[in-house]
């Protein structure tokens, strides 16, 4: 039977609403307002988990977002499951399921924590140190390394759960509800400004909630109960908004924060099915006010990880907030007075304090006064040198400190003891603020960072700006709120205030022991077992920047960040180094300031919203009809459509000799189409394309290529001329909208005089290719009367023309050396058209393909594929189409570029025909190609850009880009493979009907 | 993530927009007076500043306009937007 440490009852805590749930397969009790950790505590269990590299027995040590230790995975087994969780941060509800994380078999028996004794083979930089010889074995290395540590196991399926994203738009967002930012949120949003608040935990109030000082006071009544009648008051102001359980992840610049709303992680099963489980905020505010608090700082002692060792404001808050006494005997080790507060919480309520440990020589307050009227003993001028208990601390042992705290005199006294609070001092949680890329300063009297600056858009109030006492907050909060705000009166203006605090404190950063640093273990980072011997060996070999000894030692790199210890990093730091910790710097806090799940960063951009895919609207035929499809940038394209079980290389041969043979069917809709307009469309093409464009007459099209202005091919296309000052475009699928970018970049940039208009058209047509012999019957039927012949509608005309009543543009153009047309009509006409065009063509078995056969015809015709045979570094020159760059124009995009020393070497590569000696084999795209076979090391010369095997040759074609390969035709060469090398010839690229006769059969 | 105020839109978010690299480089009006490397000046040479530099920016998702901005690029504080064809203000 477990002990049951509740012992008061909080308005926090539903005593009347039990919820049972599992720990590491034993159930447990709580109740409605628990956390996992406090929950835990009050059946007496501290040891939750096991250290990341010793695999040290460890337990609760605080009751925040900051905890190091209590890290469980959520829901094991499960697909809601979740690593790394705070068990601080968990609130418990019926049926929830908890496990420990790095330990096996289990946490009482961890065969890992045989590193613990090993440990002096495990200094800073072990891994490092270790692994680094030989090279070789680092996978096998990897492997152990992989099994032995990680936190916790990633779920295997996938997350069941809903998540979202929400912009938010505000005047003024208060980040943290505790004092500082309930009285900002309530002065800001009475002023009229539109103000969101926001707070981790699921009440408000922060720590002053559950004050207990009996001496502090405002306005007469107690910190506590004086907020907790501002808090009711916050309800009804309209201009406010509160949002608990959300946690600030990211402060990034321009005052854009990203903040996770929790909606259901604290509800139980049943109440979680088909809501939204987090929510990502993007907020952008206009002025952020930063009242994040302080986090309390552990002391640094020998074996001061123990489970049942914990931040003594955290066993004030279980006392307080929770009712649960986290120990029976208890003992508290201290630099300040803070500690006291919490030795009295226990003791009003009953509980055993054994001592107050205290590394001043004397405090004169009016509650450690208290503390000694009630007969706890003090020792003064005490440090704790070693702490026993494997599982659970069962006792500390004291030595009197030295004058300059450097060492340890006198008599060993133990103390025996089930929980020790450790209070070292408090440290302004400035995570955010640094986020948000402002600096900070060091107190040298305080020894805290604090932020450098209040800016017009961002104050820090409260603790996290470095105010701590009541009185000092609320004076600094009324003068801030006024400035920043702009604002005379607040409701701060005649508070009374009465305090009780002392801000004495001595700051020993390690503490020492009566063995030699070598033999104690004085944690820093407790969840990446960093000691401070390790930061220590780290100066000692050399380790100087703070970020360099942070990755060394791996201080502060764990999944809270050191939150906790990173201040006694630096601290040891410095004092080593004879420095001021004020140059030392810190280490950067990165977002997020809690992890995040992947759910709650991708919202609803998941499954099929992962990526926009764009369909054709021709696209329900090609599903009906069995397509299979490729993705083209975001289109889904169809590739080819198999029959009677054909492979994709039987479907395409089948498909490629149709579409010379007799007529073939392609949904072309995905090409980019851009509509030029105004009185300067000529001169504008002009200057974008290559070739001349100012005689071609309307009605007409021409094909065009674009280059960069660094000279290198960048997309092609038809333009045809509708009217006088009117053109259509056509670009590649992939390249259109980046076509349409550069575009207008120049003309909004460079040339802003020239009267064109650009409007991108993809979408608003559908196109039909008709390609091979038996097109022009097929446009014959659909249009009968339409001029068909040679004079009236030659190769590269355009007519318009009415399909019954639906307007359609019809070219005369061809990507396949057939004679073709594309017929453009209104996208929503395009599955109509379609099969108006099937149906027509039935009777010469017209023949639907895809993308590969269109790929594989004009192949054979030796045209290119920009983005295949072109990667961004072959010019016109190196295509071998000089024939389309003009000689009389003065300029284009581009054309410098072709003169330049570098784009006229003879040795560029150069797009050449590759013809195997066995035709029967088909190269790889992307294969090498050589011209010498015994060179070591071989000289690559070139690479394939296309390969195919072609029905209408009977033989394998391939395109190659190779250097100097322009003056190479008729040479062997090879291509050497894994098993073979296979002997090849530079042939012409147009493999097909080299005298375009095919254009008009 | 700035917030970038468009000259024709005003503040839009920064994910509305795409960087376009150094402003104030204008095309040579006779690109084949110029040698290799008064060419290649205007073709690769780009600053890339610790401090305030003077950029092109695209609403690439809103109204398609180009302007200018001066950014100090080592705390990103954008110090003024201006329209194609203006004057840089004075630093
Ligand atoms: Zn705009």
């Amino acid at each position: 039977m477990t002990k049951n440490l509740r012992v008061k009852s909080s308005k926090y805590i539903d005593e009347t609403n039990r919820i049972s749930f599992k720990f590491n397969g034993k159930t447990y009790r709580g109740f409605k307002g628990d956390t996992l950790a406090s929950a835990l505590l009050a059946n007496d269990v501290h040891l939750v988990g096991r250290s990341f590299k010793y695999h040290r027995p460890r337990g609760i040590m605080t009751s925040g977002s900051e905890e190091p230790n209590a890290i469980v995975q959520i829901n094991p087994g499960t697909n809601r499951t979740e690593p790394n969780v705070r068990a601080t941060e968990v609130e418990i509800y019926e049926g929830l399921e908890a496990s420990s994380q790095n330990c096996w078999p289990s946490v009482e028996f961890d065969i890992g924590g045989i590193n613990n004794f090993l440990s002096p083979f495990f200094p800073a930089g072990f891994y490092y140190k270790t692994f680094m010889w030989p090279a070789s074995f680092w996978e096998k290395y990897e492997f152990f390394i992989r099994h032995s540590a990680g936190l916790g196991k990633s779920p295997t399926s996938s997350d069941p759960d809903i998540y979202d994203h929400q912009n938010v738009h505000c005047d003024v967002l208060v980040v943290g509800a505790g004092m500082a930012g309930i009285l900002a949120a309530k002065n800001a949003s009475k002023n009229n400004f539109k103000t969101l608040l926001v707070d981790e935990k699921n009440e408000l109030g922060g720590s002053t909630i559950f004050e207990n000082n009996e001496f502090n006071k405002i306005d007469n009544k107690s910190p506590s109960e004086w907020l907790k009648k501002e808090i009711e008051e916050l309800k009804g102001i309209k201009n406010l908004e509160i949002k608990t359980r959300t946690s600030v992840a990211a402060y990034h610049q321009y005052n854009y924060l990203l903040a996770r709303e929790n909606l259901t992680d604290h509800l139980e099963a049943k109440y979680k099915t088909n809501k939204i489980r987090q929510r990502l905020l993007k907020i952008r505010a206009k002025k952020v006010i930063l009242a994040t608090g302080a986090l309390e700082r552990p002391l640094i002692f020998n074996n001061n990880d123990r489970p049942g060792i914990m931040l003594s404001s955290a066993i004030k808050k279980y006392s307080e907030f929770y009712g649960v006494a986290c120990g029976s005997k208890n003992v508290f080790f201290t630099n300040n007075d803070s500690a006291y507060e919490s030795a009295l919480s226990l003791y009003d309520k009953g509980i055993n304090v054994e001592a107050v440990i205290d590394i001043r020589e004397q405090s004169e307050s009016k509650i450690v006064k208290k503390v000694k009227e009630a007969g706890i003993k003090i020792y003064w001028s005490h440090s704790i040198v070693d702490t026993a208990g494997y599982k659970r601390l069962n006792s500390v042992s004291i030595m009197k400190l030295s004058n300059d705290g450097t060492s340890v005199t006198g008599s060993k006294i133990s103390i025996s003891c089930d929980c020790l609070g450790v209070a070292g001092g408090w440290t302004p949680a400035v995570h955010l603020y640094t986020q948000s890329g402002n600096k900070l300063k060091f107190d040298e009297e305080k020894k805290i960072f604090l932020p450098k600056q209040n800016t017009f858009d961002q104050i820090s109030v409260g603790s996290c700006g470095g105010d701590f006492k009541i009185d000092e907050i609320i004076n600094n909060l009324n003068q801030m709120l006024k400035d920043t705000l702009n604002i005379n009166k607040t409701n701060l203006d005649n508070i009374k205030v009465e305090i009780d605090q002392e801000n004495s404190k001595r700051n020993i950063w390690l503490l020492p022991s009566d063995k030699p640093l070598g033999k104690t273990k004085p944690f820093v980072d407790y969840q990446n077992d960093a000691t401070a011997k390790d930061i220590k060996l780290a100066l000692r070999e050399g380790f100087r920047s703070i970020e360099h000894v942070k990755r060394y030692t791996t201080t502060g790199m764990g999944t809270d960040q050191g939150k906790l210890g990173n201040m006694h990093a630096l601290g040891i730091i410095a004092d080593t180094a004879g420095v001021k910790m004020g140059e030392l710097g810190t280490t950067t806090f990165r977002p997020p300031y809690t992890p995040l799940t992947f759910g709650t960063i991708v919202g609803r951009n998941v499954g099929k919203f992962f990526d926009i895919f764009r369909r054709t609207p021709m696209n329900d035929w090609h599903v009906e009809n069995k397509a299979e499809f490729e993705n083209v940038g975001q289109w889904k394209r169809a590739w080819y459509y198999p029959i009677n079980g054909e492979t994709m290389h039987q479907a395409v041969q089948r498909e490629s000799k149709a579409a010379r043979e007799s007529v073939g069917i392609l949904d072309a809709s995905t090409l980019g189409k851009i509509d030029i307009q105004g009185s300067d469309a000529s001169e504008f093409l002009n200057r974008v394309y290559t070739n001349a464009w100012s005689k071609l007459a309307i009605g007409k099209c021409r094909y065009g290529l674009m280059l960069n202005e660094d000279g290198m091919v960048y997309d092609d296309g038809v333009t045809t001329r509708l009217g006088e000052n009117h053109y259509i475009m056509t670009t590649t699928t992939g390249g259109a909208a980046n076509v349409l970018g550069k575009l207008e970049d120049y003309l909004q940039t460079e040339w802003p005089e020239l009267d064109v208009y650009l409007t991108s058209v993809t979408d608003h047509y559908a196109t039909v290719s008709l390609c091979g012999p038996n097109s022009k019957k097929i446009i014959k039927k659909i249009i009968p009367d339409l001029d068909l012949s040679d004079e009236n509608f030659p190769h590269m005309s355009f007519k318009k023309a009415n399909i019954g009543n639906i307007h359609c543009r019809i070219m005369r153009i061809s990507f396949t050396g057939e004679h073709s047309y594309e017929i453009n009509v209104q996208a929503s006409y395009g599955k109509d058209l379609w099969e108006k065009c099937m149906d027509a063509g039935k009777e010469f078995n017209i023949t639907p393909y895809g993308t590969e056969t269109m790929h594989l015809l004009r192949a054979e015709k030796g045209f290119i594929i920009v983005g295949q045979d072109t990667d961004g570094t072959m010019t016109p020159i190196d295509l071998q189409m000089n024939w389309i760059v003009s000689k009389k124009k003065y300029d284009f995009i581009g054309k410098r570029s072709l003169y330049r020393s570098d784009t006229m070497r003879e040795d560029r590569k150069q797009l050449v025909g590759l013809l195997t000696d066995d035709p029967n084999i088909v190269l790889e795209e992307g294969a090498q190609i050589v011209s010498e076979l015994d060179q070591s090391p071989i000289e690559m010369l070139g690479h394939v850009t296309s390969s195919y095997f072609s029905p209408n040759l009977n033989k394998s074609i391939a395109l190659a880009v190779v250097r100097g390969g322009k003056d190479m035709m008729g040479k062997k060469l090879f291509v050497p493979m894994e098993n073979k090398n296979i002997n090849v010839t530079v042939a012409n690229p147009v493999f097909y009907d080299e005298k375009n006769e095919r254009l008009n059969a | 993530m700035f917030l970038i105020n468009c000259p024709y839109c005003g503040e839009r978010d920064q994910q509305e927009f795409k960087a376009g690299g150094e402003a104030h480089i204008e095309r040579p009006k006779q690109p084949t007076e110029l040698s290799d490397d008064e060419w290649a000046e205007y073709l690769f040479m780009r600053k890339n500043i610790k401090g305030v530099q003077f950029e092109r920016w695209n609403h690439a998702h809103g109204c398609r306009k180009w302007f200018n901005m001066v950014r100090d690029t080592s705390n990103d504080e954008i110090k003024a937007i201006y329209k194609m064809g203006e004057k840089p203000p004075s630093q």
